[in-house]
């Protein structure tokens, strides 16, 4: 992770920042979390804050238990996770595939440029309104919704990774009298990988704040929904439950994101 | 083909303009240069004067501008595989093994195996044995270009174009690489034609060394090294020829000779 110049700050060399052990990174990490989760258990206790409006960590807790045995943190939590698996599945593959066309093609980026540009800047909750008038306010509104906002981040990405292609590599395959099928799929999609994972993990992060604004105005469940139920049923322990649990399960799937990139990306 | 010598590679008339802001700025001017099968040819000269240039358009990487580039008589409109071209970077794919690079190079339809066994014994003739599942980044300059010579001649191209392929190496690197392309080239018997601002280099490898001088390259004189392979580079033969071309370009350009001796 450190710059380095010459040796490793043992052997006296320069480095601008100082080499952590794995270990002692993870216990770093956690020790800000830490340190936010005694104050607010103090506050709490001391009673320095107003429990009606913002409960202190032990009754968090306490609500947060009863939600997972009883089942509606699941239930709610699974329904958004399968609007998002769909929308970004859908969103992830279109933005992939029209991204590599725009890239590939002059001709089909500069059709499809404008368009992409009027359309892109549009904030996802602004089209709700419009999806649900279009296609109801079921699970269809949700899932279009996640998809166009997965489908933005994957397919600039895409288009980027896809441009940036090395002329000297293309240049090694024309005199290897490469077909363009070749250099397609064993140069120009490798080399666009790392930003196409990059448009992905972004992609991920929109689908679930976009599963989260949609399910808060029209749902019957979702973590979005149970915000919302919270709210006008006077529950703010739920409600900081529910907005917790985005967090965490959004750390979760970047943190998978950043391994499954790990893995695919040696070089 | 029953002429009296077969030239391999025959540039007649040869000019090359680039467009730059608007205005065409000439690169090559009326070149001439036939190429004899199995000769080593190296193009010299200063940067900028139009070697690569000439390298590319044998290469069919670019078209002339005027004339025409032969090989084997026939009009070079493409890039061939019978032409094997390595660059002063290796270019090798960051993503591909050692193996999976000199693997992409090959043409010809072949099955798995016959790959396999045409993928080891390159590696055995650049001394990599070990390295095939390595990654480039986990290799050295020289190993680097090693691969790249290796991926041009896994379809044994009969011509061989280096652009300073050892421009980026340290010295005694380069000195190890210009005797294993010396070796490839008694083995195999390619043409070779080696572009260089290295003099030793030049002298050391070729039969016959072209002077390139610039704005807009010209050909300005040719030299044959008669001397037998492998050459000592500390030869009294090798010492005249090394002041011939030094004269030649000292004489030739505006750079103030005795700077040089400082």
């Amino acid at each position: 992770m450190c710059m380095k110049l010459g040796k490793n700050r043992k052997s006296g060399g320069i480095a601008f920042c100082r080499e952590i052990k794995p270990f002692t990174g993870v216990l770093l990490g956690l020790s800000a979390p830490a340190a936010v989760l005694l104050l607010w258990y103090t506050a709490g206790e001391r009673g320095w804050i107003n429990q009606a409006i913002l409960p202190g960590l032990s009754k968090t807790i306490k609500v947060a238990g009863n939600l997972i045995t009883d089942g509606t943190l699941w239930s709610n939590l699974a329904a958004s996770i399968s609007r998002v698996i769909k929308g970004f599945a859908v969103g992830a593959v279109l933005g992939v595939v029209i991204g590599t066309f725009m890239g590939l093609s002059k001709v089909f980026h500069s059709i499809l440029q404008t368009l992409v540009g009027l359309l892109r800047p549009i904030p996802m909750v602004a089209w709700i309104p419009l999806f649900i008038l279009w296609i109801g306010i079921d699970d269809g509104f949700k899932v279009t919704l996640i998809a166009l906002g997965t489908f933005w981040a994957v397919l600039l990405n895409t288009i980027h990774g896809i441009r940036s292609v090395d002329p000297k590599l293309l240049e090694v395959s024309t005199a290897l009298e490469k077909d363009r099928l070749t250099v397609i799929g064993k140069i120009i999609l490798p080399s666009a990988l790392p930003a196409i994972l990059t448009g992905v993990r972004i992609g991920m992060g929109t689908a679930w704040s976009c599963v989260v604004a949609a399910e808060m105005i029209a749902a019957s469940k979702g973590i979005g929904y149970m915000i919302m139920f919270a709210r006008e049923m006077a529950q703010p322990a739920k409600l900081m439950v529910g907005v917790f649990t985005i967090g965490v399960i959004g750390l979760l799937i970047d943190t998978l994101i950043l391994k499954l990139q790990k893995k695919l990306i040696r070089w | 083909m029953e002429k009296k010598e077969v030239n391999k590679i025959e540039i007649e008339g040869v000019g090359k303009s680039f467009d730059i802001k608007g205005k065409s700025v000439e690169v090559l001017k009326s070149i001439d240069l036939d190429i004899r099968k199995g000769e080593f040819l190296t193009i010299v000269g200063a940067s900028g004067c139009g070697k690569s240039t000439l390298l590319r358009l044998i290469a069919g990487l670019d078209t002339p501008t005027v004339g025409e580039v032969r090989v084997d008589g026939k009009p070079v409109a493409a890039p061939s595989v019978k032409t094997g071209i390595i660059f002063q970077e290796a270019r090798l794919f960051p993503w591909l093994s050692v193996e999976k690079n000199i693997e992409f190079g090959i043409h010809e339809k072949l099955d798995k195996e016959e790959k396999r066994a045409k993928v080891a014994a390159l590696i055995d003739t650049i001394g990599l044995n070990g390295f095939e599942k390595a990654l480039p980044k986990q290799l050295s300059g020289g190993m680097q270009q090693r691969v790249n010579i290796a991926r041009a001649l896994i379809n044994e191209p009969d011509i061989l174009l280096l652009d300073e392929p050892f421009g980026a190496l340290d010295a005694l690197t380069r000195i190890n690489m210009q005797n294993e392309v010396l070796k490839i080239w008694s083995d195999r018997k390619t043409t070779m034609v080696l572009i260089t601002h290295d003099i030793d280099e030049a002298i050391f490898l070729s039969d016959r060394v072209v002077i390139l001088s610039d704005k807009p390259g010209v050909i300005s004189r040719q030299i044959t090294v008669p001397m037998s392979k492998p050459r000592d580079r500390s030869n009294g033969d090798f010492m005249r020829i090394r002041r011939l071309i030094y004269n030649e370009f000292f004489e030739n350009s505006d750079i103030d000779y005795v700077e040089y001796y400082i």
